[in-house]
């Protein structure tokens, strides 16, 4: 018989529209309106899932997200979602849900086999015994990875598209049940712009599983009624399947769309989600309670549901749970539930009241009914293994007052507000002894109304909500003047709770009592934590893991709190919960990366020759955000081979290199030359228009920060050329110290790196290369000598163009408009053709530079630095102040043993050192051995023949020549080399002022 | 998300700006003069204070001015921003 559980009428489910998903492969009859959950519960599945650590069989507790066990996988391959809730996924048809933690089925589990032989592994249990022997750690791991862990990770790239939205508003109401509804309603008359966003399918929460009336209607017609009213007003955006799982500063708050599609492909039936940013100017909070579940043992039991839940599942989808109830309680609530079964035609078998007392209306109109109700007792074990049998009651002092059978056990602990948004705002909580448990107060522009603010009835619901939204749009700046009209409902008493957190004494120890049931926390191990001086719930948790995992303990933790605070004789409002931090939910990674994936994750940044580039075959490296070419091999060629051939071209003829993605910065002004005196090392006020100079800029640290070349383009403009990769963090800082140091400085930067492409001309024959392209540069080595700068033409287009060097070589870097250069680029290949010019990349670059001993700031330097220590001491003025100069005379930056600058040179002259391999004076027995320092660049130098090396050596200036050792990275050897001056080519200078 | 109120621009989320640590540190005029003890706690020390704090931020992707902000480092509330010389 399909559908066994099924009421015969009643719900909200649309019994003319059905549909058949699959559960582990097997149908599963539905309707539309079910979740997952109430379609499993319809068709007599009661096991959903096993449990985190002990693989116990487990059902569905809930419905809604609170629920700790019915996780599931939805769909299969690429699109698959893990740690789904069967309690809000729509049941649509075609849907493939499978169970998780199990293994090799739901029903027959291996791992539930370990409760057989070490029947509960104690809290702190993986601290203590894994560890040792730490040999063994490998194989425990393997072991315990394949125990663990909740759903499956998809086995391909996602190939969905996720979407940002960028939303304001003048009230985002969060939850649409009463409150929710009463609020966005109130707020949208005033004309406020209002985002209502709720977790599950249909607006109404509460509304849509009760039986009373709102303003004469029934209650779900009434919900249906004003979400109509509000979808249809100009303004109002409601938002069904969206939960907001994240409240930040300033009120940001990010809600998670989940789009669902009734024809489900491989993704089930979700088809992607969006993430909302919503900045709203007030928000409503109307997030609900969560029902708080009681302890006794065996409390994990399929069959052990929330007793709102079972009224859910009866009033809304038309489904009993069970076929004979008992019912646990502690307040009104579970009578209720009692009277929504005995209306579906489920006997109660008893109700179990911990109050000695249950008067009231609910309590006579059960009794009515002939339940028997046993005021002053509780349940203190459920019998039966995949589902409840009988459960065993006993008085309050232990008394056994013997065993009822039933397969359906309702409890209600009472209600606590899921004031979790309220609390990762910082909002503060109060304790409110008739609710027992933690009420919001509400914070700056944060307004809780409902069930979260403590108000758990229907009529004090909508009264609030219509306050809170009212209150909010006035507080928006919206205020129409209408009146405020409260929808109507039938006044009902608050139920009062007699607080029952921990079971009479005397029972079995060996049944657990699960506080915990998602992370398989018991009362045992909160003992133990207590025992051993984790008090704080905050190392409770960490001991134990208490409401850690998806479900972040939504009814654990409410439940702890008094539990701990029972145990250890205090107040509960001082015992507190743990730190609520988003997510609320799961949010699939794919929605939180939204559109920021692949090329779009970071800016890539191409110079205007990028095509000619690749054309050309070149190899690319990242350098910070810019791809640069790397080399140009040519077929057939290795890259040590390519580079050697472009190393030797600009050596011997010319070589051509973009250097466009050069930080380059423009700073005009009256005192553009003080301003340079004070950020540079080296004097720069009597640098004439028209030259070049290089400078070394430090932190007030006094370490390295940045070097490069500056011209003074006329009298009051400079163009300063910063490294790559320093580009952004100079400009800053220079923006820094003029604007909030020195704003009396009339100076001016303007960032020009994109603005001008830097073409670099290096070799012998590069002056004939840039006379044979065409320029109108007097070239002549008088007229245009090495660190001037000229501006003219170049390939007929306006070009700056300076002699500096960077390869030690005749060089000329020539700036163009960035518009002009693949141009300028080609018609300076084309004219270099009869001179062999040879287009290079970075490796030969820096191998160039490296022959010269020219420091890369972030390879050679590492912010702990200075001048002196690269051997650029004599680039420090004494006669001015600049930045970083005190620093340069504290103690620890004139220490003897500071790492120094050197050269290596390896014996074996075809080694190549590796970067960053340690230097030590020999490989001795000692260990560990003392370190002399550390290898900073090291290539073979085609020019030379031989490998070389820069190092970072203490005392290695003063000791030159002396026998040194690098160790290699991975294998164990010690490279013996020789210390040198750190200039290996060319120490005269002599090539590049020809 | 913290909504920086930028004295130029208005109201802007945080990740257009870059946060340049606390203000009201201004560098010594004579550093020479300062003892290694003074230059020190210039250099390294800072208040880090509990609740009302002045800080820099520069609007770095929009119009790339320094300016103070003043936020309680508790409850991260702005309370105030204001510039270096000159008006919006």
């Amino acid at each position: 018989m399909s559908q066994p559980f099924r009421l015969d009428h009643g719900g909200r489910v649309d019994r003319d529209t059905p549909l058949q998903f699959t559960f582990d492969g097997r149908p599963i009859d539905a309707f539309r309106g079910d979740t997952v959950a109430s379609a499993l519960l319809a068709n007599g599945v009661t096991l959903v899932g096993r449990s985190f650590k002990y693989h116990r069989p487990r059902g569905i507790v809930s419905a809604g997200a609170e629920d700790p066990n019915a996780f599931v996988q939805l769909g299969h391959g690429a699109r698959t979602l893990p740690n789904r809730l069967a309690t809000v996924t729509a049941a649509t048809p075609g849907l493939k849900v499978r169970h998780v933690n199990a293994w090799p089925t739901l029903e027959y589990d291996v791992m539930s086999a370990f409760g057989l032989v070490a029947p509960f592994i104690p809290a702190g249990f993986y601290y203590k015994t894994l560890m040792w022997p730490r040999r063994l750690w490998p194989l425990y791991e393997h072991f315990l990875r394949h125990a663990a862990g909740l759903g499956h990770a998809p086995d391909a790239p996602d190939p969905d598209r996720y979407d940002h939205v960028h939303a304001h508003c003048d009230v985002l109401v969060v939850g649409a049940g009463p409150a929710g509804l009463a609020a966005a309603r109130a707020a949208a008359r005033a004309g406020a712009r209002v985002i209502l966003a709720d977790e599950q399918a249909e607006a109404g929460g509460s509304l849509l599983s009760t039986h009373e009336r709102v303003d004469g209607l029934p209650a779900p017609r009434w919900a249906d009624a004003t979400t109509t009213e509000l979808a249809a007003t100009r303004g109002v955006t409601v938002l069904p399947n969206t939960t907001a799982f994240g409240l930040y500063e300033s009120n940001l708050v990010l809600l998670a769309e989940r789009l669902i599609t009734d024809q489900p492909d491989s993704a089930g039936s979700e088809n992607g989600a969006r993430v909302w940013r919503v900045l709203p100017k007030q928000i409503v909070l109307a997030t609900g309670a969560h029902e708080r579940p009681l302890l006794f043992a065996n409390n994990d039991r399929p069959g052990v549901m929330l007793a709102g839940a079972i009224s859910t599942y009866v009033n809304r989808y038309a489904v009993a749970p069970g076929s004979r109830a008992v019912l646990f309680t502690n307040n009104d609530a579970a009578y209720r539930t009692a009277l929504d079964l005995t209306d579906a035609g489920v006997p109660v078998a008893a109700i179990a009241d911990v109050r000695s007392d249950p008067a009231g209306d609910l309590s006579s109109e059960v009794r009515a009914q002939g339940i028997a109700v046993h005021a002053g007792a509780v349940v203190r074990h459920a019998q039966g293994g995949r589902r409840v049998a009988a459960v065993e009651l006993c008085s309050l002092d232990g008394a056994p007052l013997g065993a009822v059978e039933c397969d359906l056990l309702g409890v209600s602990g009472g209600f606590a507000p899921a004031l979790h948004l309220h609390a990762q705002a910082r909002g503060p909580s109060e304790w409110d002894p008739t609710l027992a448990a933690f009420v919001p107060r509400g914070a700056n522009g944060i307004h809780p109304a409902g069930a979260v603010a403590g108000q758990l009835g229907l009529a004090d619901a909508l009264r609030q909500g219509t306050q809170a939204g009212s209150t909010a749009a006035a507080a928006a700046g919206c205020s129409n003047g209408s009146d405020l009209e409260v929808p109507r409902a039938n006044e009902s008493t608050q139920a009062f709770i007699q607080p029952y957190w921990l079971p009479p004494g005397g029972l079995a120890r060996a049944k657990p009592q699960f506080v915990d049931l998602h992370e398989d926390v018991t009362l045992d191990d909160l003992r133990l934590s207590l025992r051993e001086g984790f008090e704080s719930i905050e190392h409770v948790k960490r001991y134990t893991t208490l409401g850690m995992g998806p479900d972040q303990g939504k009814l654990a933790n409410p439940l702890a709190t008094g539990v701990i605070a029972e145990l250890l004789g205090r107040d509960p409002a001082s015992v507190g919960t743990p730190r609520h931090r988003p997510a609320y939910s799961p949010v699939s990674l794919g929605a939180i990366a939204g559109r920021h994936i692949g090329p779009l994750a970071d800016p890539v940044r191409v110079t205007p020759m990028q095509d000619w580039h690749e054309a050309a075959g070149a190899r690319f490296e990242n350098v910070g955000q810019w791809r640069r070419a790397w080399y140009y091999p040519q077929p057939g060629e290795s890259m040590h081979e390519a580079v050697a051939r472009e190393c030797l071209a600009v050596r011997h003829r010319v070589g051509i290199l973009d250097y466009s993605t050069l930080g380059k910065i423009e700073i005009t002004g009256p005192d553009a030359g003080e301003f340079l005196d004070r950020v540079y090392t080296n004097a720069w006020k009597r640098l004439r228009p028209g030259r070049c100079r290089y400078g070394l800029m430090l932190g007030e640290d006094g370490m390295i920060f940045d070097d490069g070349v500056t011209a003074r383009l006329d009298d009051q403009r400079y163009l300063m050329f910063t490294s790559t990769s320093n580009a952004a963090p100079v400009l800053a800082s220079l923006e820094q110290w003029l604007q909030t140091e020195w704003p009396d400085l009339r100076v001016y930067l303007t960032s020009v790196s994109e603005h001008w492409s830097n073409i670099a001309l290096a070799g012998p024959r590069s002056r004939d290369v840039l006379a044979a392209a065409g320029t109108d540069i007097p070239l002549d080595r008088r007229d245009f000598p090495f660190m001037t700068f000229r501006q003219g033409h170049v390939a007929g287009v306006q070009a700056r163009v300076f002699r500096i060097s960077f390869s030690g070589e005749l060089s000329y870097e020539i700036n163009v408009p960035a518009d002009c250069a693949r141009h300028v680029w080609e018609a300076l290949v084309d004219a270099g053709r009869p001179f062999g010019i040879t287009p290079y990349g970075t490796e030969t670059m820096h191998v160039l530079r490296a022959e010269k001993g020219f420091i890369i700031v972030g390879q050679e330097t590492d912010g702990s630095v200075t001048p002196d220590d690269v051997g650029l001491g004599r680039l420090l003025s004494r006669r001015k102040d600049f930045l970083g100069k005190r620093s340069l005379s504290r103690p620890d930056s004139v220490r003897p043993d500071r790492k120094q600058l050197v050269g290596l040179l390896t014996d074996d002259p075809n080694q190549i050192l590796p970067e960053g391999g340690h230097v030590v004076d020999s490989p001795g027995p000692r260990r560990p051995l003392p370190m002399r320092g550390h290898v900073t660049s090291s290539y073979f130098s085609p020019v030379l023949g031989r490998s070389i090396a820069l190092a970072m050596v203490t005392g290695g200036r003063a000791a030159l020549g002396e026998r040194l050792y690098v160790a290699t990275l991975h294998d164990n050897r010690w490279l013996p080399a020789r210390s040198c001056h750190p200039v290996f080519y060319d120490p005269e200078g002599a090539r590049q002022h020809v | 998300m913290l909504l920086i109120p930028c004295p130029w621009c208005g109201p802007r989320e945080d990740d257009e700006f870059t946060f340049g640590g606390e203000a009201d540190f201004p560098r010594p005029a004579e550093p020479e003069a300062l003892t290694d003890e003074q230059w020190a706690d210039y250099l390294f020390m800072r208040d880090n204070r509990r609740g009302r704090h002045r800080e820099q931020w520069c609007h770095t992707a929009g119009c790339r001015r320094w300016f103070i902000v003043e936020r309680d480092t508790v409850t991260n509330e702005i309370l105030g921003a204001g510039t270096y010389g000159g008006s919006p």
